[in-house]
């Protein structure tokens, strides 16, 4: 045990090239934490589970940025919520018009499409849909009417591409294409060249009019989705998730796992070593097959079975994992409070009748402080990579996306053997980054404190 | 030396007994819920069995009071009358469990269709063994080698590279890694099957053949992540090794420094390398939980898993029980062999 001064401490931090990188890849990390938190509302991710909210998102698409290295380009997924919306009126008819127009420049067609709306009106409204594509040919979609109502209500539907209806209608324009129709999806159909069935690029125009006799028809929250292969910075999951939230929301999870147990832990551990070192004899006696007890419980099926039976709350969880934790320091901490005990300072206070309490804050802890900061960072991965496979197990807290959640569920729906490497990855990516940037700051940390290592 | 063994006998035997304690007050009151389900399941359809039974009672009631009471005898018979807690129903179960009479397990059952918690555990524990010691062994090898490789050359290209792997690769979790070579070994490039476990009948001649090739790609996985932390553990003792003045002393007599390394640092490093040895290998026994779910292996730690999704309890006492067990033995023969490597240790200085 030599001692350093804090000064000298963060003078040889500075020097170590593995403990700038670690501190820089923390402060990361931090950064993205932070605007996780800022940026995503905290409802979206309580939403993280239910499938409801996430029915627009496409189901297992690519990440976007794939496109860039491709050259058959994906379809993106793409959520218009804004269209270009008329109205025009001559005595009787009233005519409310939404306009989306959709820029298709892939080499694949879309899955599929949706118009979502909900409209306000009385007596039953005619609703339209057509497209005009880039070649300028029109093709009527959808001619309906909408629900009888002699009062004013409000009516909300969704039409898909899948509409047996539309399909009929498409085919009865065959004549514009010169191929057979009979087994292509509408999609296919819209987005296809007429000679041939393949994609045509260029901009699209959807047109939803909406013809009204009595009053005008109000349409709300009209949004057309054409549904895509690639959707978003990291893509989207088979429940339609989109990763980068469960990502982004992951990382001050993590870091809140791994610090709170471990400082949790070493500081428990530390107290506890230090006073069974301090009082020697009986206590010590005790106290360490306490310790040898604790030390000799298998921590994994352990923790298994206390998630299982007891709560699986990633608050109970932290600690739980605290439990298993403080055991090595404790051990660590004793012989080397044993050792400081024998000083002469220590002595010295302690024939001055000072306070067992004062001797063990003033005097023993002090010293072992560079000691703890090492076991801090090195003890963060652990309890990172222990909770991720808890949660991997299936056994995390459901309500939380942690990165061992995601990938939990990427093993349940077989993303290693259907290829979705976009769903594997950046996970797996950052539990390993995370440890990392803590390893590299606990070992530049422990050179410094073991002089002996350097070598 | 005899005090010392006595000591470490009588604390893990304590160990033990707590583990056990501690499990069955955690499943015990599910396990009561689950057996008291199981005997009105029994009783109910033993009377749907013999209509003769339900047809002989006048009305209902009197009908029900016999179920009642049926129920209520074979719960005394089993002593479900008295809750979990209480010292004799503890103390009985704490007893079997010694004897290793886990009892039947309640969904799960061997491969050969034995439902003996027993014969699940011990047919599991061969195929963990295959896999796990097997990598430990290999993982130990190439450690110690790389260690001692770079301790003799420290600051050198191999000493940076094996130190920089080690610490990269212990950041990433096994079971990670595991998904990332099923999806490039079995999805991308199809070389190894995805799933661990052989599908062709163990009676077949080729079974071996079989297993040995759905065992390749977790045994890969296991060691390309282990060996890493063994070498840089093996470094480290090594390189404080070096410092001693008896090395300093070989080298300046002129000994070859291949055989300084190999016959006197390896040597003292020893005490510490054979107790993580102990250690690791009658770890691997217990498998790893999370590894085997990855891979599908068939092993122990499967089996922990699989117990605890359909909450099997009997699979789980037993299991838990018999990881404790070898855990608690590996930490004996460690403390042992460290004991008797280091004498300072067994006086208790």
């Amino acid at each position: 045990m030599s001692s350093i001064s804090p000064q000298e401490i963060k003078q040889e931090f500075l020097k170590s090239k593995m403990g700038i990188t670690g501190i820089s890849i923390l402060s990361i990390l931090i950064m993205t934490s932070l605007i996780a938190i800022v940026i995503i509302p905290v409802e979206t991710f309580q939403e993280w589970n239910n499938p409801g909210s996430w029915i627009l998102y496409p189901k297992v698409a690519i990440p976007i940025w794939v496109n860039l290295f491709m050259a058959e380009k994906i379809p993106e997924h793409q959520i218009l919520e804004s269209p270009n919306i008329q109205t025009t009126s001559n005595q009787e008819i009233a005519l409310t018009s939404h306009q989306f127009g959709v820029n298709f420049n892939y080499d694949d067609f879309p899955n599929d499409f949706i118009y979502l709306f909900s409209s306000e009106y009385s007596g039953s409204p005619l609703l339209q849909m057509s497209v005009i594509r880039p070649d300028g040919i029109e093709l009527e979609l959808l001619s309906t009417s909408l629900p009888h109502s002699i009062s004013k209500t409000t009516h909300s539907e969704k039409i898909f591409s899948t509409d047996k209806i539309l399909k009929k209608n498409i085919l009865l324009q065959s004549e514009k294409f010169s191929f057979s129709l009979d087994k292509l999806s509408a999609e296919d159909i819209i987005f296809s060249k007429i000679q041939i069935n393949e994609p045509l690029k260029g901009n699209y125009i959807f047109l939803i009019n909406g013809y009204s006799t009595e009053s005008e028809l109000q349409m709300h929250e009209s949004k057309l989705v054409i549904g895509g292969k690639a959707f978003g910075i990291m893509g989207t999951d088979e429940l339609r998730r989109d990763l980068a939230i469960g990502l982004l929301w992951g990382t001050p999870l993590a870091l809140f796992i791994g610090l709170v147990v471990s400082i949790a832990s070493v500081v428990a551990g530390l107290l506890y070593g230090v006073y069974a070192g301090f009082k020697g004899k009986k206590t010590d006696e005790t106290m360490m097959r306490f310790n040898d007890v604790i030390y000799a419980l298998p921590a994994l099926p352990f923790l298994i079975i206390l998630s299982v039976t007891i709560s699986n709350s990633i608050f109970v969880m932290v600690g739980f994992l605290m439990v298993f934790g403080w055991v090595g320091i404790a051990k660590v901490a004793r012989s080397m409070s044993l050792q400081i005990k024998t000083k002469g300072y220590v002595e010295a206070a302690n024939m001055m009748g000072q306070k067992d309490s004062k001797i063990v804050f003033k005097h023993i802890l002090p010293q072992l402080l560079p000691y703890a900061f090492a076991s801090i960072a090195i003890s963060v991965p652990a309890a990172i990579t222990t909770e991720a496979g808890l949660s991997f197990l299936g056994l995390g807290d459901p309500s939380f996306p942690t990165w061992g959640q995601i990938l939990h569920d990427a093993n349940m729906f077989g993303a290693a053997s259907r290829g979705l490497w976009w769903w594997i990855m950046p996970p797996g990516v950052m539990i390993a980054i995370t440890g990392l940037a803590f390893v590299f700051i606990g070992n530049a940390l422990d050179a410094i404190v073991n002089p002996k290592l350097k070598r | 030396m005899k005090r010392y063994v006595a000591t470490r006998l009588a604390t893990m035997f304590g160990v033990l007994m707590i583990t056990l304690l501690i499990t069955i007050a955690l499943v015990g009151s599910n396990m009561d819920v689950i057996l008291k389900q199981g005997i009105v399941f029994q009783v109910r359809s033993e009377i749907t069995e013999n209509p003769t039974i339900a047809e002989s009672f006048a009305s209902v009631d009197e009908f029900e009071e016999f179920v009642q009471n049926q129920i209520e005898q074979k719960n005394k018979i089993l002593g479900l009358d008295e809750p979990w807690y209480s010292p004799q129903r503890i103390g009985f179960t704490m007893y079997k469990i010694l004897l290793l009479d886990f009892g039947h397990a309640t969904f799960l059952t061997s491969d050969s269709g034995s439902s003996d918690v027993k014969d699940i555990i011990f047919e599991k524990i061969p195929r963990t063994v295959l896999l796990f010691t097997t990598a430990t062994i290999i993982i130990s090898v190439i450690g110690i080698f790389l260690g001692a490789l770079s301790a003799s050359k420290v600051g050198s290209i191999i000493d940076r590279v094996t130190s920089s792997f080690a610490i990269i690769s212990s950041s990433f979790p096994v079971w990670w890694i595991g998904m990332l070579m099923i999806f490039l070994f079995s999805f991308t490039y199809q070389i190894f099957p995805a799933r661990a476990t052989p599908d062709i009948p163990s009676s077949d001649p080729g079974y071996i053949m079989a297993l040995l090739y759905h065992m390749a790609l977790p045994l890969i996985t296991i060691v390309m992540i282990g060996f890493g932390s063994w070498a840089y553990l093996v470094r480290n003792f090594m390189v404080g090794i070096m410092q001693e003045d008896f090395i300093m002393a070989k080298k300046a007599i002129g000994v070859n420094s291949k055989k300084i390394i190999y016959t006197h640092a390896l040597k003292n490093a020893a005490p510490p390398i054979v107790t993580i040895l102990a250690l690791s290998l009658s770890g691997s026994l217990g498998g790893a939980i999370i590894t085997e779910a990855v891979f599908d292996w068939p092993g122990m730690g499967r089996l922990y898993f699989e117990a605890i999704t359909v909450m099997d309890l009997p699979v789980i006492i037993g299991a838990t029980y018999i990881l404790t067990l070898f855990f608690l033995v590996s930490i004996f023969i460690a403390d042992l062999l460290y004991g008797y490597f280091d004498p300072r240790v067994r006086t208790g200085q």
